[in-house]
C-alpha cells in the first residue's frame, strides 16, 4: 500500500500545484514532494514490502534497485528548481511545476508496472509530460526540439505498444492466455510462440530504445537537451531514459524465459555498442556543450545496454551504473544550466571563457565531465570496471574493445569542449552579464551535493545497495547463462 | 468470424491509399476520420457485446473518427497555410509503397503463425499495411498536419491488431491507451500552434536551426 503512496504523493501534489494562486511560492511544491517521495522510497528500499505475484502495481526488486535512485535525483533537481524558478520569475511556472510533479509520479508507476499495458501508459504518459518542461525557454528552437522530440518519441512509444501487443498474442492459447502480467508471461516461459515473441522483443526494443535515447534512435536526444532547462535535462538522462532501461529489462526476462535470451542480449548489446560509438564520434565533433551532455547520454545508455546484456555480473554491475550515470549527469546538467544563464540567449555554439564569469559552476562542470568519463574516485569508473571485467569473464573480448575505445574516444571529445567552454578570454558582451549574474548557493549546492553522492556511491558503496542490487538480479536472471 | 469483419477491414485498407494519394490537407484528415469511426465499431463485432465493449465502441468513434479530426480541421483553418500536403515522397510513388507494404503484409501475417480462430482474418494484415501507411507518411510527408494524420494511421494499425487481444486483455488497458493518444494529439495540437505562431509556417522543412 506504502508503494501507491510513491505515485500518489507526487499526482496529489501536481494538482496542488496546479490549484495554487501564487507564482512565487508555488515552486516549494517541488522540494516538499520531493522529500517526502524520497522518503518513502528509502524507507522502502530498507524495508522491502511484499509483493503478490498478480499485482499490477508492487515495489518488487527492480523497483527496489532503481527508484531510489530517481528518488533521488528528483529531490535534488527539485531543491534546484527553486531558486532556478525564481530567477525565472517574469515566466508562468504553474505547468512547469505540474509537468515535473506529473512526471515524478508517472516515472514511480512505470517503475513499478508489472504489467506490460500499464508499464506502456505510464511511459508514454511520462513522455507527454515532458513536452511542457521542454519548451519552457519558448524560443523557437525549444519549440522545434518539442516537435522533434514528439514526432521520434510518439513513433517509437507506438512501435513500443504494437511490440506489446506481440507478446500479448504470442500468450494466447487454447485454455485463454493473454495476460500482460510481466509474472504471468514468465510463467508460460517457453509455452509462449516464439515468432511473435522475436518480433515483440525487436519492436520493444526499437520502442523503449527510441525513449532511452540509443543510436540509431538518438536524433531527438541532442535537440531536446540542448534546449530543455538544466533540471528538465537532469530528469531525462537520470530518469526518464533510465525507466524505459528497467522496462526494457523486464522484457528481456520474459523473452529470456521464452527461450530466445541469446537473440535478446545480441541484439541488445549490439545496439549499445554502436551507441557507445556514434556518440564517441558526435562527442568529437560538436561545439555545443549542452548537446555534448545529450550525446554522453546516448553513450551510457549504450553502456547500461551492454552490461545488461552480459548476464548476472553484468546486469548488477548495470544497475549500479544506472545509479552512477543518473546522479552524475545531475550534477552535470545543472552546473550547465547555471552556465547557459550566463551565456544569455546567445548561441552556445563555440563559447569560451566561462570561468571567469560562473566560476563555481564552471568547476563543478569541469568535475562533472571527469566524473562521468570514468575518472576515479566516482561512481560512473568504479561501475564502468564492473561491467568491464563482466565482458571478459562471459568472453566478450571484442565487446570490451569497442567499450573500451567508445570511453576513451568519449574521453578525448567531453574534455576537449570542456576545457574549451571554461578557458580563454570571454567576449566583452558576457563580461556585463557577469556583473550582473550571482551565482547563489541555492544553484551550486544541488549540482555539489550530487557529485558529492557520486564519489560515495564509488567509494563506499552502501552494502543495503549492493543487497538490493543483487536481488534484482537474482528475480531477472534466476539462472546466469 | 462474422462477414462484416473483414469488409470493413479491406475499407480501412483502401482508405489507407486514399490517404497516400490525398494532395490536400483537408482530405487526408477525413480520410483518417473515417478510419477512425470504421475501426471504432469493430469492437461490437469483435468483443462479447457486454456494455463495456459497447462504451469502448463509442469512445473510440468519437476520439479517433469525430473528436482528434475536428481538433486537426481547427487549427488547420487556424493556420491559414496552403492545403498542399508538400509530399517529400510523391504521391505515385506513395501510393505504390502503399500496394508494395499491402502485399508484403499478407506475406508477413503468412509467416507469423496465426491462432486457428484469426487465420481467416484480414485484422493481422490490415494492422500491418496500416502501419507501414501511417509511417510512409509520417516520413513522406512535410507538413506537420500531414505527419500527425500519419500518426493517426500509424495508431489505427496498432489499434486493430489489439484487437486480436480484446478478449484476452481488460478494456481498461485499452481505455488508457486511448487516453494517452487522446493527450498526445491535444499536446501535438498546442505545440504545433506555437510553431505556427514562433515560425509563421507548418512546413517542418523549416524547422531546420537544430543541426550538428
Amino acid at each position: 500500500m506504502i508503494s501507491l503512496l510513491l505515485i500518489l504523493v507526487p499526482l496529489l501534489a501536481a494538482a496542488g500545484a496546479a490549484a495554487w494562486p501564487a507564482n512565487r511560492t508555488r515552486p516549494w511544491f517541488l522540494p516538499a514532494a520531493g522529500a517526502v517521495h524520497a522518503a518513502l522510497a528509502i524507507g522502502l528500499l530498507i524495508v522491502p514490502p511484499p509483493v503478490a505475484a498478480t499485482d499490477w502495481v508492487g515495489f518488487d526488486a527492480v523497483a527496489r534497485a532503481i527508484l531510489p535512485a530517481v528518488s533521488l535525483l528528483f529531490l535534488l533537481c527539485a531543491a534546484y528548481g527553486v531558486p532556478y524558478l525564481a530567477v525565472r520569475g517574469e515566466r508562468g511556472n504553474r505547468v512547469f511545476v505540474t509537468s515535473l510533479l506529473l512526471l515524478l509520479g508517472l516515472m514511480s508507476l512505470a517503475l513499478q508496472a508489472r504489467h506490460l499495458g500499464l508499464l506502456w501508459i505510464a511511459l508514454e504518459g511520462g513522455t507527454l509530460a515532458t513536452v511542457p518542461l521542454l519548451h519552457f525557454n519558448r524560443s523557437p528552437r525549444a519549440y522545434e526540439a518539442t516537435w522533434k522530440y514528439l514526432l521520434v518519441g510518439g513513433t517509437g512509444i507506438a512501435l513500443s505498444l504494437l511490440g506489446t501487443f506481440f507478446l500479448g498474442y504470442a500468450s494466447l492459447t487454447d485454455q485463454g492466455g493473454g495476460n500482460l502480467l510481466f509474472s504471468a508471461l514468465a510463467a508460460q516461459g517457453p509455452a509462449l510462440s516464439p515468432p511473435w515473441v522475436r518480433a515483440g522483443w525487436i519492436l520493444l526494443l526499437i520502442g523503449y530504445g527510441t525513449k532511452m535515447g540509443l543510436a540509431p534512435m538518438h536524433s531527438w536526444k541532442p535537440d531536446a537537451y540542448g534546449e530543455a532547462p538544466g533540471m528538465v535535462g537532469a530528469l531525462m538522462a537520470g530518469g526518464l531514459t533510465t525507466v524505459a532501461f528497467a522496462g526494457l529489462l523486464r522484457v528481456q526476462q520474459v523473452v529470456a524465459l521464452a527461450g530466445d535470451g541469446a537473440l535478446a542480449a545480441r541484439t541488445w548489446m549490439a545496439l549499445g555498442l554502436l551507441s557507445m560509438l556514434l556518440a564517441a564520434l558526435f562527442l568529437l565533433g560538436t561545439r555545443h556543450f549542452k548537446r555534448m551532455l545529450a550525446y554522453s547520454s546516448v553513450e551510457h545508455m549504450g553502456i547500461l545496454s551492454i552490461g545488461a546484456a552480459l548476464g548476472g555480473a553484468g546486469l548488477w554491475a548495470a544497475l549500479f551504473h544506472l545509479w552512477a550515470n543518473g546522479i552524475t549527469k545531475g550534477a552535470l546538467f545543472l552546473s550547465a544550466g547555471n552556465m547557459r544563464r550566463a551565456v544569455g540567449d546567445r548561441e552556445l555554439d563555440g563559447v569560451t571563457g566561462l570561468a571567469a564569469i560562473v566560476p563555481w559552476s564552471t568547476r563543478l562542470f569541469v568535475a562533472g565531465v571527469f566524473a562521468v568519463t570514468a575518472c576515479p574516485p566516482f561512481a560512473p569508473f568504479f561501475s564502468e570496471l564492473r561491467i568491464l571485467r563482466a565482458a571478459f569473464e562471459t568472453g566478450h573480448g571484442l565487446v570490451a574493445a569497442g567499450f573500451l575505445c567508445g570511453l576513451l574516444l568519449a574521453f578525448f571529445g567531453l574534455t576537449r569542449l570542456a576545457f574549451a567552454v571554461a578557458d580563454g578570454r570571454p567576449p566583452a558582451a558576457l563580461r556585463t552579464v557577469a556583473a550582473r549574474l550571482h551565482e547563489s548557493p541555492g544553484v551550486l549546492v544541488p549540482p555539489l551535493l550530487l557529485l558529492g553522492l557520486s564519489v560515495w556511491l564509488g567509494l563506499f558503496t552502501p552494502d543495503l545497495l549492493r543487497e538490493a542490487w543483487s536481488a534484482a538480479v537474482l528475480s531477472l536472471a534466476p539462472t546466469p547463462p | 468470424m462474422s462477414p462484416w469483419l473483414n469488409l470493413l477491414i479491406g475499407l480501412a485498407m483502401g482508405l489507407n491509399l486514399i490517404a497516400l494519394a490525398s494532395s490536400r490537407l483537408p482530405s487526408l484528415i477525413r480520410s483518417a476520420a473515417v478510419q477512425g469511426l470504421v475501426l471504432g465499431t469493430l469492437p461490437l463485432l469483435l468483443g462479447h457485446g457486454g456494455w463495456m465493449t459497447v462504451l469502448f465502441a463509442v469512445c473510440t468513434v468519437s476520439v479517433k473518427g469525430l473528436l482528434i479530426p475536428a481538433l486537426l480541421e481547427r487549427a488547420l483553418r487556424a493556420a491559414h497555410a496552403d492545403r498542399e500536403v508538400q509530399p517529400l515522397v510523391g504521391y505515385v510513388p506513395s501510393l505504390l509503397l502503399g500496394a508494395a507494404a499491402m502485399i508484403a503484409s499478407v506475406a508477413l501475417a503468412d509467416a507469423l503463425p496465426l491462432r486457428a480462430e484469426h487465420a481467416g482474418s484480414l485484422l493481422v494484415v490490415g494492422a500491418f499495411s496500416t502501419v507501414f501507411s501511417g509511417l510512409l507518411l509520417l516520413i513522406g510527408r512535410a507538413k506537420a498536419i500531414a505527419q500527425v494524420c500519419g500518426y493517426l494511421i500509424l495508431e489505427n494499425g496498432i489499434y486493430l491488431f489489439g484487437l486480436l487481444l480484446i478478449r484476452a486483455t481488460p478494456l481498461i488497458v485499452e481505455a488508457g491507451i486511448l487516453l494517452d493518444l487522446t493527450v498526445a494529439i491535444f499536446v501535438i495540437g498546442i505545440i504545433m500552434d506555437r510553431i505556427q505562431r514562433e515560425f509563421d509556417t507548418l512546413d517542418t522543412r523549416k524547422l531546420t536551426a537544430l543541426r550538428e
